[in-house]
């Protein structure tokens, strides 16, 4: 058996993890694979095992993920937890960023008007009833929320959203939906809203308990850090 | 040169044409040449609650389709020979008017007239794209209710959006005994969530129903407290700078009057 030129193979405590060559051809790297899938040693088929493959600086585009996936596949032995690799799409990365990027607004946003960003959210204003702010991100707002409030758009339900004074008719985090109660009429200051540990409802706190169950509102790039 | 101001709502029956009229009157008293365009074509009322209705030969439709000039639909006030209004059609529809010919006919207007009124009518349709084209300034008028505010709010942010000054807001219609129990919104509370400037607050008041119905805006009466409001009005547009009163010192500060003159 030929040793193996392009794929180094470890294991680790929760798997086996595959360094791909990233110099090498691409096809050259299927090849290598499928022999060392067919051929190896893998009698105990009792369970099956996780990998992880790290291709280093190659870039995957879909289609060959699919056929790199489809190979893996076959074997039932194998379950791909993940596919890492070191560089991304120019696209990807300004996506990334625009979704990490915290967008300064400073207007009223009155009845029928619609704000909406990529990312978070930062108004300096007011939400009038019959108005709504929509984010990817979280919704910070640096006045009165009285209209609708949309956190993490397409389905961040990390998401939160904090007013200095809360009276929304409506606070939508991903696709949790939530209104005040009906006999409630005042607002609150210096409230937040996010998705509860069960993952089913939005609830207000206090804005400084944000700190406790989202600490990683702090870091600026923690989007990209966490992929 | 003129100054063209749109007076606009959103909603209905809030005192929008009660109000082109008594500013108009207002103006009028103070020596300024006004004109007042109503541009609720299909529903014009401005005629009638002016007292003018009987004196229409032709309207913006005809000066818009050139069957007559502009100095021809014309119509002078009874009482004042400073005060002109252009009354709108009541036989087409919105459609009938564009944006562009509005435009036109105010800039005939503007070097003639040192004010020009247009009554906007409700909604936020063609009527009121209209009547906004080709004014310089807004004013917006609300009642203390939800839905009126909220209207408001509403066109507010669709004039923010034209090439206009910032818009000064109207409160009309205010009841003091309702805003004393907490019944109704209060001024505070309007211009919280409105956040533009005030330019008056008009207690509500029967005689203004009374005087519309006569044809003859309330502004006329000199004691009342909704003509002395409208005249507070018309002198800030002039740019005067009168104080607001809150409505619980006006109301004593008539009384007071009332007592010296011993009425009531």
């Amino acid at each position: 058996m030929a040793a193996n030129r392009y794929i180094t193979i470890k294991g680790t405590r929760d798997g086996l993890t595959l360094f791909m060559n990233d110099q090498c051809a691409f096809d050259d790297l299927l090849q290598e694979l499928e022999n060392i899938i067919s051929t190896k040693h893998l009698v105990e088929d009792e369970q099956s095992i996780r990998i992880k493959i790290k291709l280093g600086n190659r870039y995957l585009d879909d289609q060959q993920e699919e056929k790199l996936r489809e190979l893996i596949d076959k074997q039932n032995t194998f379950i791909i937890e993940q596919i890492e690799s070191d560089v991304i799409l120019k696209e990807t990365a300004l996506q990334w960023k625009e979704e990490t990027e915290i967008e300064l607004h400073n207007k009223i946003v009155r009845s029928g008007q619609i704000l909406k960003v990529t990312g978070d959210l930062l108004l300096v204003g007011d939400v009038n009833p019959g108005g709504k702010v929509m984010a990817s991100g979280n919704i910070f707002i640096v006045g009165h929320l009285r209209g609708i409030a949309h956190a993490g758009v397409h389905g961040n339900d990390k998401a939160v959203i904090a007013a200095s004074y809360m009276a929304p008719s409506q606070l939508r985090i991903a696709d949790i939906i939530s209104r005040p109660p009906d006999q409630e009429k005042d607002g609150v200051h210096m409230e937040c809203g996010f998705i509860d540990s069960t993952g089913k409802q939005i609830i207000m706190d206090r804005i400084n308990v944000l700190a406790k169950n989202r600490f990683d509102l702090n870091a600026f790039e923690r989007r990209i850090i966490n992929g | 040169m003129g100054e063209a101001i749109v007076i606009t709502s959103g909603k209905g029956g809030v005192g929008k044409t009660t109000t082109t009229a008594n500013l108009g009157t207002s103006l009028a008293l103070l020596d300024k040449k006004v004109c007042l365009i109503d541009t609720d074509i299909g529903l014009r009322n401005l005629d009638v609650v002016i007292g003018l209705e009987n004196r229409i030969i032709y309207d913006i439709i005809d000066v818009v389709e050139k069957r007559c000039k502009i100095s021809q639909a014309l119509i002078k006030d009874k009482r004042f020979d400073c005060l002109y209004l252009l009354p709108a059609a009541q036989t087409s529809d919105k459609t009938a008017l564009t944006p562009e010919a509005m435009k036109s006919i105010i800039d005939d207007l503007k070097p003639d007239y040192d004010y020009i009124l247009i009554d906007c009518p409700a909604g936020i349709e063609q009527g009121y794209k209209n009547a906004v084209s080709g004014a310089d300034k807004a004013l917006v008028v609300t009642t203390p209710e939800k839905s009126s505010v909220r209207d408001a709010d509403r066109i507010i942010g669709l004039l923010e959006q034209e090439d206009i000054e910032p818009p000064n807001l109207v409160i009309n219609r205010i009841r003091t005994h309702m805003v004393k129990n907490g019944d109704m919104l209060d001024v505070d509370e309007i211009m919280q969530i409105l956040s533009i400037d005030l330019i008056g607050i008009v207690a509500d008041d029967d005689d203004v129903i009374k005087a519309s119905n006569h044809g003859e805006p309330i502004a006329f009466q000199p004691n009342t407290k909704a003509s002395i409001a409208y005249r507070n009005i018309a002198r800030r547009i002039l740019g005067e700078s009168i104080p607001l009163q809150s409505l619980d010192e006006k109301l004593t500060f008539i009384e007071k009057i009332k007592k010296v003159f011993g009425k009531n």
